[in-house]
Order: structure tokens, then sequence, then C-alpha cells
């Protein structure tokens, strides 16, 4: 069952320029797994080296940020659209 | 900001002229004209989301604008901070900002602060201002300011840009979320590209800094509903808004109910831009001064040793329209992105220097290439743009 994962400009070139991907998985941590083996580069921008999820990287279903729901066990389903949100500094 | 009306500074006949538009309307109206009088905002930057913000904000009738910004106007800011022209170039943006804001609305007052934002200064600059506009284009600056509004009980209007895409909020607001409830921690540099290399939309700031200004006369004046727990995405190539919902953090270390972070600190070396004193000192203990030497090579290295003779692979990671602009000779383009699928193209034997525009997405190609085992890789420091400076000006430069 695919998801659709919208990925922001900074991440894009990692994803063949695509806006938005479609990965598989019932839980969000599933959903990034498949993500990250389709497209290796995206792996240490959302990873660390202990395989924790980057905390200036924030994942979102929908409308709520997964840390206040139930991080990366939150279910997914084919309706909902995950969103990458990362941290820019840009404003000059 | 919750000032008793009668202690509100009357209008003059010129400026409820100047304001009749405000006045007319029952969300503004005079109460709301006079509380604009009364208050101030701060715009740290005076740039791509500055200019704008500052411009309207002026046009509003915000009685007392500060202005914090080191730089000089250049040609290439001019496709985006409005509030320089052709005539500003070469004068630093605090004249250029004031000249033009005083025009816009001589009633207001300008203060400007030639200076770099830091942790010595930030809590003396914000205190006397009601609402401070982030307009700057660093993480270690935004961790400053986010952190100084938390510390001063300050509202923060939050902005920022990337390419064609662009976030607002308002943090630091009391009961609201900060910054870093919602990135506590900062990308390792070199991860995120600046607009230098990666490039902006000119309008775009002009959206997002209006937005921010916007949040501010909302503070100001006590009306609508501000971006406080919100958090808006901008697209503009797509004309898109999103929201999505931000909660303040309770474990957030400066904002939540145990905070950890009392005072300002090193936020160069939070965001990991130069080592702490700790680590600094450990390693002169340790006899193990951290060698970048070893990792860069100098655009008048390169070209000595290109001189020489030597054998060097030079691998441009820039994009195909930025190589159509300029190249260094001999040099071979594999964009960033696509490094990780094409690094076999490469001898990973071979001496291989990496370059960019400016340094950064080198860096980040040379550090990929060490860690699938290429054993000569060096980064050239300063980019394309230090051979144009320092090596062949003949070149353009963009």
């Amino acid at each position: 069952m695919a998801t659709k994962i919208l990925i922001p400009t900074p991440l894009r070139p990692y994803t063949d320029k695509q806006e938005a991907v479609e990965a598989s998985g019932t839980t969000i941590g599933e959903l990034l797994v498949d993500l990250t083996t389709k497209y290796s580069g995206l792996k240490a921008h959302l990873y660390n080296e202990q395989g924790k999820l980057r905390s200036f990287v924030n994942i979102y279903i929908n409308d709520e940020d997964i840390r206040y729901l139930q991080k990366d066990q939150t279910p997914v389903s084919a309706t909902d659209t995950v969103s990458i949100i990362p941290s820019v500094a840009g404003g000059v | 900001m919750a000032i008793e009306t009668d202690a509100l500074p009357q209008l003059t006949n010129e400026e409820i002229k100047r304001y009749s538009r405000h006045l007319i309307m029952p969300e503004v109206g005079v109460d709301g004209q006079r509380r604009l009088k009364a208050g101030s905002v701060l715009c740290v930057g005076a740039g791509g989301l500055g200019s704008p913000a500052a411009m309207y904000l002026a046009a509003a009738g915000v009685g007392r604008i500060g202005v914090v910004d080191f730089d000089v106007v250049d040609f290439s800011n001019l496709q985006r901070q409005i509030i320089h022209g052709t005539s500003s170039v070469g004068k630093t943006k605090l004249q250029s900002a004031k000249e033009r804001l005083t025009d816009i609305n001589p009633n207001i007052q300008v203060d400007t602060y030639e200076t770099a934002l830091s942790s010595e200064n930030a809590l003396e600059l914000f205190k006397p201002y009601d609402v401070i506009l982030d307009g700057t284009d660093n993480f270690p600056t935004r961790y400053l300011t986010n952190d100084a509004c938390v510390l001063l009980g300050k509202p923060n209007a939050y902005g920022s840009i990337f390419r064609f895409e662009g976030q607002a909020s308002v943090f630091a607001a009391k009961d609201g979320p900060c910054y870093r409830c919602l990135y506590p921690e900062p990308p390792p540099p070199g991860l995120v590209p600046s607009c230098a290399e990666g490039g902006v939309l000119g309008v775009l700031p002009g959206v997002i800094g209006v937005i921010q200004a916007t949040e501010a006369i909302k503070l100001i004046a006590g009306i609508g509903e501000p971006l406080i727990g919100r958090f808006l995405i901008y697209d503009a190539l797509r004309m898109r808004f999103r929201e999505l919902k931000l909660r303040k953090d309770p474990d957030c270390p400066v904002c939540g109910t145990n905070p950890t972070v009392t005072r300002l600190i090193d936020y160069e070396a939070f965001c990991g831009l130069r080592p702490s004193v700790e680590e600094e000192a450990a390693q002169m203990v340790q006899g193990a001064a951290k060698a970048t030497s070893q990792t860069d090579i100098t655009a008048v290295e390169l070209k000595q040793r290109m001189d020489r003779g030597d054998a060097l692979t030079i691998v441009d990671v820039r994009e195909p329209n930025e190589y159509q602009i300029n190249r260094l000779p001999g040099s071979q383009l594999i964009p960033l992105g696509e490094i990780p699928r094409r690094y076999a193209e490469l001898n990973p034997e071979d001496e291989i220097v990496v370059s960019c525009k400016i340094g950064g997405r080198s860096a980040k190609a040379a550090d990929y290439l060490r860690s699938v085992g290429f054993k000569h890789v060096l980064n050239l420091k300063g980019g394309i743009i230090a051979w144009v400076d320092k090596v062949d000006p003949t070149m353009p430069r963009y």
C-alpha cells in the first residue's frame, strides 16, 4: 500500500528532483525505511549514525508532527500525506 | 504591549490623513493605530526578509523600528532586497535602509545597529522592542534570536526561505512554542545550502517578509489570530500554502518547564561551525590540532599543482546551469545529488579535488567520497569563486 511523501526542496537532489514520491509501509518507521532504500542519498540526511531520525528534520502526517503521535510507530494509510519538513535558515 | 488606551500617544492631523485607510477599519481604528505608534519592532537583518518587512512596518506607522545589519549593499542583493536600490550599491545596508524607511514615513524613529548579533549584545539590543523580526540567514543567529526572545519574553516573528519555499510562524510568544520546540538541533554545517549556493526566487522573501510584518502588526495592535502554534509553509512555484500544527515542547531546554538553557550560549559551537572551547582545549592538550590542510586545498595551491603537471581529477558538483556559466579547466561535472549513484565513474585511488561555487556542497561531496573508500579527496576551499578571485579574474563571477 503506497503512501505519498512530500519531499522538501533541499532534499529533492536525492529523489531525482521529484517533489513527491510514493513509499510503502504500515507505520511511519516502515515508510521511511522504504523511502531511504529507494533513495539512498536521503539516508544521511534523515538518520544519524545511530540510526535515529535527525531532529532538524520533522516528519508530519497530514498536519500533525509524529513526535506528538506515536513517533515512528504512528500508523499510516494510503490516504495520508506524509511531509518531511527540514529546518532552513535562508533570509537574506 | 498591553498599554492603557489613555497612555497611548495621540495621532497628529498629518498621521490621521496618512493612516486613514487603517482608521476607517474597525479592526484597527484610531486605538489600533495608536498602539502601532507606541509599538516597536527590531528587524534582525536588512536583507531579503528584513527589506519588505521593515518597509511595510514603516508604512503602517510602527513608532520605532530598529535594524541590525553589518553588511554592505551588493549588486546581487538587488534582485530581492527591495529596500535597497542601484544607487545604494556600496553603501551600508543600514544607511540605505534608514534612508528608505525615513522617506516612506518620517514620523517614525529608525534605530540602526551596525553590528553582528552575538551572545554578548543580543539581550541588550532586544530589550527596548516589543517584537523581534527574525530576518537572518544562518542557523547560529536563528538559535541565538530564539533563545534571546524566550529569555526576554518577547515574541519572534519568524520567517525563512529556500529557493522558492518559505516558512513562517510566531515563536516565543507566551504559552506558545519556540524555535527549539520545532527544531531542537541544527543541521550539521554544509548540509543545507545558503541562498548564494541554492539560489532564491527574488519575490519569495517579499511574501514571507510581509507575512512576518503582518504578524508583528497583529501582535502590537492586538488583532486577528497570530501564527502562534502554527507553521505556515509556502511553495511559490505551486502557489500553495499549508499549515502544520506546532506544539510547545514541555521538555524544551529553553522554554520548557525545566529549562536548562538560562543564558545565551556559544551558537557557532552549537551549530558545529567551530569546536567548543572545551573541545579545542582537549585537541591542543593531545597535540592533535585538527589538520584541515589535509582535507582542503586553496585555489592558489590548486593552480600551482596543475601548472606542475600533477595528476588530479577535478570533480565539479554544481548544477548544469552553473557549469554553463564558468568551470575549472579540465573539470568534470557530477551534480551533488548524483554523487551517490555515479561515484563509480571515479577511481578511488586517484587524487580527487571536489569543487562547487563557494565550498559548501563540495565539502559534503568530499565527505561522502571519503566515506565510500576514496583515499585522496581534497575540497576546494572557497570554490570556483575563490578561483575567480585569486587565480583567473577574467572568468565570470556569479
